[in-house]
């Protein structure tokens, strides 16, 4: 029960957070260039994601439950920790915050400097940004979904929790127009980092052979345990940052 | 070509990122929990502690190029 809270919310958050930037790219694109093309893309792609998870997830069910489990927490620690590092690095002033407006500002400009579609049904310039978009964030929430899913054997629940962050960040961008430049988008990466790491060192070490003091509970003191460590490196780096150049920190 | 190129691009950042270091090592710590634990030594250890140790040293490394740069 426990684990499957934070399965749902692993994969809620991760999927939000790849929503959010897929249609920071529509928006840019469907207000620049109109909104047929653009959607006919955005629909495109879901059929293809679709179409991903539903042969994928059955077919991983027959591989053995312990190499499913090495293979999936590799992936998953190897994904974790590069979101875990950009975060901490972006929390302690090392790297500049990723900001959507500026990324909806940057795909508007390009999508306006595009050549027309003149009479042409179809604007193939909005149809394949939007797909490309859509398809490419898609795939790496497809990816945790199917991870997820297929080695606690709830690809059900995992899917849900996809499917209910993309509808609460889709209403959330046809209400505001504009992308959600509000969403503490690396706090959200921060959090998901910690729980795919976690998750990670958890399966990983099970498929490795571990048999986890406390079972299942284990997880909990792993979370906690990652939580405390990027927490540390992020308020170190900070005050080495604040050390070496006082003025760029306080600002 | 270029479509593969692009796809095996997309799944080397995906699962690599910016850092191979970090993944190299995490196949090895992986490596070293199944060979103890093949040879009955409890090893639930090694990746909680070989994940704070490669985190710490890949973010110290970025910070340290940054400082240099900056």
């Amino acid at each position: 029960m426990g684990s499957d809270v934070f399965l749902f919310l692993a994969t809620f958050l991760a999927s939000a957070v790849e929503a959010v930037e897929a249609l920071t790219i529509v928006l840019a694109v469907g207000v620049v260039r109109g909104w047929r093309s653009t959607l006919a893309g955005v629909g495109a792609a879901s059929l293809a994601l679709a179409a991903i998870v539903a042969g994928l997830g059955p077919a991983l069910q027959h591989i053995p439950i312990g190499t499913l489990r090495l293979v999936v927490g590799a992936l998953l620690l190897a994904v974790g920790l590069q979101w875990l590092r950009k975060a901490i690095l972006r929390a302690s002033g090392y790297k500049p915050l990723h900001d959507e407006a500026e990324a909806f500002s940057r795909e508007r400009e390009q999508a306006g400097a595009a050549v027309t579609a003149g009479t042409a049904r179809i604007d193939w310039y909005s149809f394949t940004v939007a797909f490309k978009g859509v398809l490419l964030e898609g795939l790496e929430v497809a990816f945790i979904v199917i991870s997820f899913g297929a080695t606690n054997g709830r690809l059900g629940l995992a899917a849900a929790a996809a499917m209910a962050a993309g509808a609460l960040v889709v209403v959330a961008g046809l209400v505001a127009r504009r992308p959600l430049e509000r969403v503490p988008e690396n706090a959200l990466k921060f959090g998901v980092g910690v729980m795919l790491t976690s998750f990670g060192i958890f399966w990983g070490g099970e498929g490795a052979g571990v048999d986890w003091p406390s079972g299942d509970l284990v997880l909990l003191a792993v979370v906690g345990w990652v939580a405390l460590v990027s927490f540390v490196l992020t308020r170190g780096l900070r005050r080495r940052r604040l050390m070496l150049e006082p003025a760029a920190a306080r600002g | 070509m270029t479509y593969l190129t692009s796809f095996g691009r997309f799944w080397w950042n995906f699962i690599v990122g910016d850092d191979w270091r970090v993944a190299a090592g995490l196949a090895g710590a992986l490596a070293l929990t199944w060979l103890l634990e093949d040879e009955g030594v409890a090893a639930w250890w090694v990746l909680p502690l070989a994940v704070a140790a490669l985190l710490a040293e890949s973010v110290l490394r970025e910070a340290r190029g940054g400082d240099t740069k900056g």
